[in-house]
């Protein structure tokens, strides 16, 4: 895998240039707790990049390490050609927005977003924040101090004090962690219409994958202080390479199976008896044993014996064993004949009834949308316990 | 004044404050004993108020209009002698003008070490906090009076640092250091410390350090980041120091008693003299309201330019 994200996928085009964000071998150590283990990054110029991962996996320390709050144990942080590991975060053209916003409680809103131009020198800064104001589209609410703004507001303010400088990254933690659901998703769409506005590179740490899937250029899935895959979202989300990542990036059924070995541009696997192939670039396991993972939206089901449009890998003797209707579209649970549960998401397009509780089933996929894990990785990493 | 329950018509900005006061109707008279219920919790405090502060104020605002011809043994006559405060600034502004000015000198030498030492508590001690804490505390588990008894002993002319100082040339061969306006200031600034650390380190305690990262994220280097946002946000502790130090400073008279000579008589030696030495109980009384109008004027003047209510 590639660590550098494609040219392609940084939606202006402008990595090259020499302003990457480049981490190299960086690592951070808490006495005999590592936080992040020899990590190897570079972030395009220009892209919006999401760092995501559960609470503790070391993407906020990473974070700051950028932003030069924390420093490294061992190795380097660049932009471009220059080194800045060991710069004060006052010498560094990175600007940061707070978790919880973080904003001076004794200036005004305008003293606020004034802040950073000010230090460095800049006299006349009314216009520009007025400009920034507007961007954010909080024209009005200068005079104002911060404790007389909502969440939301409080929000941009602080979006609007880190961009008024014009940083070489913007890093941005949580920002939006502590705004209600429907604020949040207003704010996805505002933040990422400002990074194109701007055509800044935005550092974007979440352990939403909703939310780093729907704003990211890249996203880089982190787990336990080192990055599990990086890439698009769409990629990550197709083409998971470890069970922590199938699972933490929307849900995987994961089957184990004997790997029979390649047969021409696939690799025969044999689950329960049946066997599948998967394609040779969605394969990543080598041995014997490993693990099948299949999205349940990608998981056909019909009656037995019924008609379902995949060629082969058809599973027999399945039984409904649990429905959600979920409007768009019915949730499923079935139950296998080896015991195992598999979930099955089916748009309700109304060409046949749902199913009922009990019915037996057969079920299918395509080839094309499996793919093949190691069998040392644990099923159940990355399942989300419920607290988000 | 008390807040007496004169009148029992509820002002419409008072409703909703009250007990029962969901009432959004306009000015209503009260009925029942509901209305009443916070006047009856106040009352314990009332009374404490008007038994150890209103009673013995009054007293004192008497007897600084006494007739000033008696004495503690004839009795004295109620005259509004109003006189006696002219006498006594007249008599005694120097003694006044010294206590401003060394309680100035002492709150200003506590204010720059109680700053350091409450900021190093704050943000570098780490682990040892409670125990700095308690050490700044440490020194009131012993009396006042016997702590500046003390600072006599370490001040005095044939002590170590006399000696020393001597040695080294800075103080004359007759130098001392008792007896002198330094002596005073240093045994005020000791005393009144803590005083200036406890609330500048509840002050900068309460700041967000994530505010001060910030700053630093935001270009401002270590020095400025303090200017801008670390100096800023602890100014109720400054205020709330300064105050605790000057205004208890500016009445001692222990320090300038024991550390100090005639020269360097603070207003609070006068008055206790003149009440206790010389039972002038029309000029005490006069020029302890003096002090007292004085400093209230100050502290007014002071809060109002500080702007402690745009503070957080």
């Amino acid at each position: 895998m590639s660590l550098v994200a494609d040219d392609h996928e940084t939606a202006q085009g402008r990595s090259g240039s020499g302003r990457d964000l480049r981490l190299t071998a960086v690592t951070k150590s808490y006495g005999t707790f590592t936080a992040v283990k020899s990590l190897d990054l570079v972030v395009p110029e220009g892209s919006f990049f999401a760092l995501l991962g559960p609470s503790g996996c070391g993407k906020t320390t990473t974070l700051r390490m950028v932003a030069g709050l924390d420093v490294p144990t061992s190795g380097t942080i660049a932009l471009g050609d220059r080194e800045i590991t060991y710069d004060k975060p006052y010498k560094r053209p990175v600007n940061t927005v707070f978790q919880n916003y973080a904003l001076f409680p004794h200036l005004s809103i305008a003293e606020n977003v004034a802040f950073g131009l000010k230090r460095r020198g800049v006299k006349d800064t009314k216009a520009k924040v007025a400009e920034m104001l507007e961007l954010v589209e909080l024209g009005e609410q200068g005079a104002k101090k911060p404790f007389q703004l909502s969440g939301g507001q409080q929000q941009r303010v602080a979006l609007a004090r880190a961009l008024i400088n014009n940083p070489e990254v913007l890093l941005l933690d949580e920002p939006l962690g502590a705004l209600d659901l429907k604020l949040r998703r207003g704010m996805q769409i505002e933040l990422k219409r400002i990074q194109t506005e701007v055509g800044l590179t935005f550092v974007h740490v979440t352990h939403d994958q909703e939310e780093a899937m729907t704003m990211a250029d890249t996203v880089a899935v982190m787990n336990a202080g080192v990055i599990e895959q990086m890439g698009a979202p769409e990629a990550l989300y197709d083409n998971p390479e470890s069970t922590f990542v199938a699972n933490f990036l929307g849900q995987s059924n994961l089957l184990a199976g004997d790997i029979l070995g390649p047969d021409g541009d696939v690799v025969k696997v044999s689950i329960q008896g049946t066997t599948v192939s998967i394609p040779s670039d969605r394969s990543h396991a080598d041995g014997t044993r490993g693990w099948v993972g299949i999205r349940p939206e990608k998981v056909m089901i019909a009656e037995v014996g019924g008609e379902i449009d995949a060629p082969g890998n058809r599973f027999e003797g399945g039984v409904v064993s649990d429905v959600s209707f979920v409007g768009v579209s019915t949730q499923y649970l079935v139950r296998m004949p080896w015991g195992q549960e598999l979930m099955v998401f089916e748009q309700n397009t109304g060409r046949r009834p749902i199913f009922a509780v009990g019915t037996p089933v057969d079920l299918s996929w395509r080839p094309e949308y499996a793919f093949l894990l190691d069998a040392s990785q644990d099923a159940s990493a990355g399942v989300e316990d419920g607290d988000d | 004044m008390t807040h007496q329950p004169q009148e029992a018509v509820v002002e419409p900005d008072a409703v909703g404050l009250g007990p029962s006061g969901t009432d959004p109707t306009p000015p209503v008279r009260v009925r029942g004993r509901g209305r009443l219920t916070g006047y009856w919790l106040m009352l314990p405090g009332a009374l404490w108020l008007g038994l150890f502060f209103l009673v013995p104020f009054y007293s004192l605002i008497a007897m600084s209009l006494y007739d000033p011809e008696g004495s503690s043994l004839t009795g004295y006559d109620m005259t509004w002698h109003v006189a006696n405060y002219v006498d006594v600034i007249q008599a005694y502004w120097r003694p006044l003008l010294r206590s401003f000015w060394y309680a100035a000198l002492a709150t200003v030498a506590c204010l720059v070490l109680g700053y350091v030492l409450a900021y190093a508590i704050v943000f570098k001690a780490g682990r040892w906090k409670n125990l700095m804490l308690i050490l700044v505390i440490a020194p009131f588990f012993t009396s006042f009076l016997v702590r500046t008894l003390s600072w006599k002993l370490i001040l005095a002319d044939d002590g170590w640092i006399v000696n020393s100082l001597q040695f080294v040339g800075i103080l004359g061969e007759e130098g001392r250091l008792l007896a002198t306006p330094f002596a005073v200031v240093a045994g005020l600034t000791y005393n009144f410390l803590p005083f200036m650390v406890l609330p500048l380190f509840a002050s900068l305690d309460k700041i967000d350090y994530r505010l001060i990262e910030a700053a630093g994220d935001l270009y401002a280097s270590p020095r400025r980041a303090f200017l801008r946002v670390t100096l800023p946000l602890s100014m109720p502790g400054v205020v709330a120091g300064t105050l605790l130090t000057f205004i208890p400073a500016a009445g001692d008279y222990i320090n300038s008693e024991l550390l100090g000579s005639p020269n360097q008589r603070m207003i609070g030696n006068v008055i206790q003299n003149l009440f206790t030495n010389q039972g002038d109980y029309a000029a005490a009384g006069a020029l302890s309201m003096t002090l007292m109008i004085v400093i209230t004027i100050g502290v007014v003047l002071y809060i109002r330019r500080a702007g402690t209510e745009d503070l957080v």
